[in-house]
């Protein structure tokens, strides 16, 4: 049976036609949608390289099905960027070298965009580490993926207290 | 994974009836059922998805002053609601220790409730599982098992029941509330999952297209907010399930004696294993080391090792004492960076050597 769905991927309201329900919002996007960004690693909730904002909370993609996200809008990596300017996480993990070899990165990344926004760990390093415990990376880039996150979230938040001066 | 029909129900009353068909399996964040069916282990025909549904995700405070969790709240809206958090600490601590800030996004109340064993030779379709496969033997017992259970096991099985959320739940007395083919009734958590017995394959007490529909702690489960933590022993600091775990919450009296206790240990069996005769051994004594240590050996006393696993007892018994201390030092202000890990700072200093 084919299941008409609508998704707002990156902004981009978008309809799909489904013709198996058993697609992963990470098959879609990665298969189907050529959004390659993001990563498959294990493909069962165990790594978090598949991490994406679902109506701006972070999930991992390769446990939801599509089928059931009708209505729903999805951030990936390729969505973060505006104007070519690079979203603050991703500059931060340029600057402190919050990589090595980039596979988990779309999905740390990802998770630390919506750490930030949960606004639970600030500043902490030690909640932060905790808030990033399902992304696993295997070039153990935890030190510099700790200091981006934290300098990534001081930046937004003084970004966004200009904003409200301003206002 | 398996072809299956997809059914998006608009009511609960559709719901239910479009899960009385044999082979349908209710679908809510996902996060266990399709690990289970990428793995084969669950092969339904149907999936009923329930995240569509209305009036299932809020958590209501009612008149009589019990709380009710929906089925669809998230595990982590649940943890984060300021409210609840402050008047049932202890849970949302345990929901904070289990899995991750993505999973915990997806993860609903029900869901957590309803999540399988993470038995190895349960997830693995070529071992021998009477769970999975009724009658086939259980490849765990002298297997690797240094994770299974030490309380409640039959020879039929000896795996455990994973849920952090569940163990709290337990001690506070939480009921079930379901709705199924026949209408509404409610059974109390404590009862809810089944030990394995001879039939590890009937695991809780939900009937055959019954969908849980809210959990609700009565009222008098808000009265420990002031004492009430839980304590989870990992085999790494973070994203790893319980080893071994407890749930301790307290009222202390004005003379600074134990009013009332709960104890509830997770880890050790194939339900959330609350100790009612640990609570009474606990009731009017002084809130010390030797009351703790006697509740520990009384939780703990029908404890045997199911194979490798000899170990978990004296460690339960540890982390039921570090609970009981921990839960009457006081419900921290603030949630520690690290939810209900040992590694946290104790207060008094060492409390082992
Ligand atoms: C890598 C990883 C680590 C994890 N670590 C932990 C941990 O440390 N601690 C912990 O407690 N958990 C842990 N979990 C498990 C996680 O908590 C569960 O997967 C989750 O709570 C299940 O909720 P869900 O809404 O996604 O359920 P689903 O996967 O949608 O459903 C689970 C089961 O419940 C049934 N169901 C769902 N809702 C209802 C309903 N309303 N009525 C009747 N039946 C229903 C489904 O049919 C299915 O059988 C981990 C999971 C993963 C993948
Ligand atoms: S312990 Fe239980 S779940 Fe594990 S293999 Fe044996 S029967 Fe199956
Ligand atoms: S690919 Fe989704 S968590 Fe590993
Ligand atoms: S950078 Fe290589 S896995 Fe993280």
């Amino acid at each position: 049976m084919n299941h008409s769905i609508r998704l707002t991927i990156n902004g981009e309201e978008r309809r799909i036609d489904l013709d198996d329900p058993r697609v992963t919002l990470l098959d879609l996007l990665r298969e189907r949608l050529d959004l390659t960004g993001t990563k498959k690693g294990c493909d069962r909730g165990q790594c978090g390289a598949c991490t994406v904002l679902l109506d701006g909370r972070r999930v991992n993609s390769c446990l939801a099905l599509a089928v059931s996200l009708d209505g729903s809008s999805v951030t990936t990596i390729e969505g973060l960027a505006t104007n070519g300017e690079l979203h603050p996480v991703q500059a931060a993990f340029i600057a402190h070298d919050g990589f090595q070899c980039g596979y988990c990165t779309p999905g740390q990344i990802m998770s630390a965009v919506g750490l930030i926004a949960e606004a639970q760990a600030g500043g902490d390093p030690e909640r932060v580490r905790e808030g990033m415990s399902g992304n696993l990376c295997r070039c153990g880039a935890y030190a510099g993926i700790t200091e981006a996150v934290i300098e990534a979230g001081a930046r937004m938040a003084e970004a966004s207290g200009r904003q409200e001066k301003a206002a | 994974m398996n072809r299956f029909e997809y059914v998006r129900p608009g009511t609960l009353a559709e719901a239910v009836a479009a899960a009385a068909a044999p082979g349908a399996a209710f679908l809510a964040g996902g996060t266990n059922l399709l690990d289970l069916m990428k793995g084969g282990i669950a092969r339904p025909d149907r999936l009923v998805d329930l995240t569509h549904l209305p009036g299932l995700d809020a958590v209501e405070r009612l008149p009589d002053g019990s709380t009710r969790i929906g089925a669809l709240v998230r595990n982590a809206d649940l943890a984060h609601d300021p409210d609840f958090a402050a008047r049932y600490p202890a849970i949302a601590e345990a929901l904070l220790s289990g899995a991750s800030g993505q999973l915990r996004n997806a993860a609903t109340a029900a869901g957590n409730v309803l999540q399988r064993t993470r038995c190895r030779y349960f997830y693995d379709t070529a071992s021998a599982c009477n769970k999975r496969e009724p009658g086939s033997g259980c490849d765990a017992l002298g297997g690797e098992n240094r994770a299974h259970a030490v309380l409640g096991w039959s020879e039929h099985c000896i795996a455990t029941h994973p849920s952090d959320f569940c163990v709290p739940l337990a001690a506070l007395g939480a009921v079930v509330e379901l709705e199924g083919p026949a209408g509404r009734r409610e059974v109390p958590l404590a009862e809810f999952h089944h030990l394995p017995g001879s039939t590890p394959e009937r695991e809780t007490a939900r009937g055959p297209g019954e969908m849980i529909v809210a959990l609700r702690l009565p009222p008098e489960a808000a009265r420990f907010a002031a004492h009430s933590r839980y304590l989870k022993v990992r085999e790494r600091i973070s994203y790893a399930f319980a080893v071994v775990s407890a749930a301790a919450a307290l009222t202390l009296a004005d003379d600074g004696r134990i009013g009332e206790a709960r104890l509830a240990l997770g880890g050790v069996a194939l339900k959330p294993w609350r100790s009612t005769e640990a609570e009474a051994a606990l009731a009017g004594q002084a809130p010390d080391r030797a009351a703790f240590e006697r509740a520990a050996e009384i939780a703990l006393a029908d404890a045997r090792p199911s194979g490798d696993n000899a170990y978990k007892i004296p460690l339960a018994r540890r982390i039921v004492v570090r609970a009981l201390q921990l839960a009457a030092a006081g419900t921290p202000e603030r949630l520690p960076a690290l939810p209900a890990s040992p590694f946290a700072p104790a207060p008094g200093g060492v409390l082992h050597v």
